[in-house]
């Protein structure tokens, strides 16, 4: 399996959840997790490039496959990722708890949808939840991260 | 909050599959395991064996058949949501997975999956219903098609048997009009109550332990919804008057 680039060890005991052999197997500690039963979505990382739970995935299932989570968004000197500079301009986080789930669904999203409408912001987050910020922010920010991907 | 102890298997085939599922006790087939996942995750499932169908490539085809679209056992609901072909033969499929969950989620569950699992709420399980579709169940005993008014039994029970393997979802062409309604207390949800329809037949959703067919001119008839700390009966049978009346007009 590769994560972020790089070719990882497949996991070996089946019980593992892949949040947690991302977690602790791997360190990367970016990804979240809250409910472990798909419903908050902090867990949100890309599969083969495509969104989805990873509390809600066997890490034995990802041999072959290709994710991606947050820590690959940018590295550590570089300039930030467009969606995490939208969600830091607009404050679309507070503790960031829910962060790292809002980023990947919103990179995944904006591929799909270069220009959304605010229906389609609002559907696209819909299952993502956020203790902290009322989601006006977060929804400015996936707007403004739609205009400074299209710039990038 | 982590599964407890189960031996997994991938097979590569759908024989093997059907195999393993014949041989082993207690194994449990594991499609998008948006549903399987959070039981084993409480613990409310405790199979002894995951049998995982992702690698089948025989099971991810849609494709037309019988005045009809099958959809496979490994067809993730996102995917069927935009499949031109079930957009344009069988347009309340579509309808119905927009109100399934979210995108996330739908990315990774099936269309079949949610029939198998034949959660009362389901919308797919509604839509099963009112086409009058039918599955393809098959086990070493041999393969058999179910219609959907002798498939779905009460909550989360069908007459799916523990060594069968539900290889395919059948859903027939429709021309006339069709619309789906649901109330959730919010977006995403399970429905407290839901209405399909699909001409003149209309089915119900999340008011009885399974998906029912109801007479347009008096869908209520017979209903006797539980009571619940969020919904009360008549306030059940309430939505359902309204929601028919909103896909009736559609
Ligand atoms: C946050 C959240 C919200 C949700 N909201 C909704 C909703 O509004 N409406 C709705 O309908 N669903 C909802 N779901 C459930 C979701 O649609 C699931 O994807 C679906 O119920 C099961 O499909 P799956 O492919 O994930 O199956 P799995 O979880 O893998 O399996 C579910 C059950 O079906 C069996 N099974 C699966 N496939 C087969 C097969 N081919 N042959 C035999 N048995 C099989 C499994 O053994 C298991 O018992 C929600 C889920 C989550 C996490
Ligand atoms: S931890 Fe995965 S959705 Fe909540
Ligand atoms: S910022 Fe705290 S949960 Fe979203």
């Amino acid at each position: 399996m590769i994560v972020n680039g790089i070719e990882r060890p497949e996991a070996s005991d089946p019980r593992r959840l892949l949040s947690d052999y991302l977690r602790h197997d791997l360190g990367l500690t970016g990804t979240h997790v809250g409910c472990e039963h798909g419903v908050c979505g902090c867990c949100t990382i890309l599969f083969d490039g495509r969104p989805v739970r990873s509390c809600l995935l066997l890490a034995v299932q990802a041999r072959g496959h290709e994710l991606a989570t947050v820590e690959g968004l940018a590295q550590p000197e570089a300039p930030m990722h467009p969606v995490q500079q939208a969600f830091k301009e607009c404050h679309g986080l507070q503790c960031g708890f829910c962060t790292p789930g809002f980023l990947m669904a919103t990179v995944a999203f904006l591929r799909e949808f270069p220009d959304p409408s605010d229906a389609e912001i609002a559907d696209a987050i819909a299952g993502n939840l956020c203790r902290c910020t009322g989601y006006a922010n977060i929804r400015r920010s996936v707007r403004r991260a739609a205009e400074l991907s299209r710039q990038a | 909050m982590k599964p407890p102890v189960f031996e997994y298997h991938a097979p590569a085939s759908v024989g093997e599959a059907i195999s393993l599922l014949g041989s082993l006790a207690e194994a449990k087939v594991l499609a998008g395991g948006q549903s399987l996942v959070p039981l084993l995750n409480f613990r409310l499932a405790r199979p002894a064996h995951l049998v995982d169908i992702n690698r089948l490539a025989e099971l991810t085809k849609i494709y037309e058949r019988d005045g009809g679209v099958a959809v496979g056992a490994v067809v993730r609901q996102a995917e069927a949501e935009v499949d031109p072909l079930l957009r344009e033969r069988c347009p309340l499929l579509p309808l119905a997975l927009r109100l399934v969950a979210h995108p996330v989620i739908r990315n990774r569950g099936t269309v079949c999956g949610s029939l198998a699992h034949a959660d009362p709420a389901s919308e797919l399980c509604a839509a099963l219903l009112v086409l009058d579709g039918r599955v393809t169940a098959r086990s070493q005993r041999g393969e058999r098609v179910i219609a959907a008014a002798d498939f779905f039994r009460g909550t989360m029970d069908s007459v799916l048997e523990p060594d069968e393997l539900l290889t395919e979802a059948w859903f027939p062409a429709t021309a006339g009009p069709v619309a789906i309604a649901e109330e959730a207390r919010r977006h995403g949800d399970f429905a407290l109550a839901g209405a399909a329809r699909a001409g003149d037949r209309l089915a119900l959703f999340g008011v009885a332990t399974r998906p029912l067919l109801a007479d347009p001119a008096d869908p209520t008839r017979g209903l006797e919804p539980s009571s619940e700390p969020e919904c009360s009966p008549d306030f059940r049978l309430h939505l359902v008057k309204v929601l028919v009346e909103r896909v009736m007009q559609a």
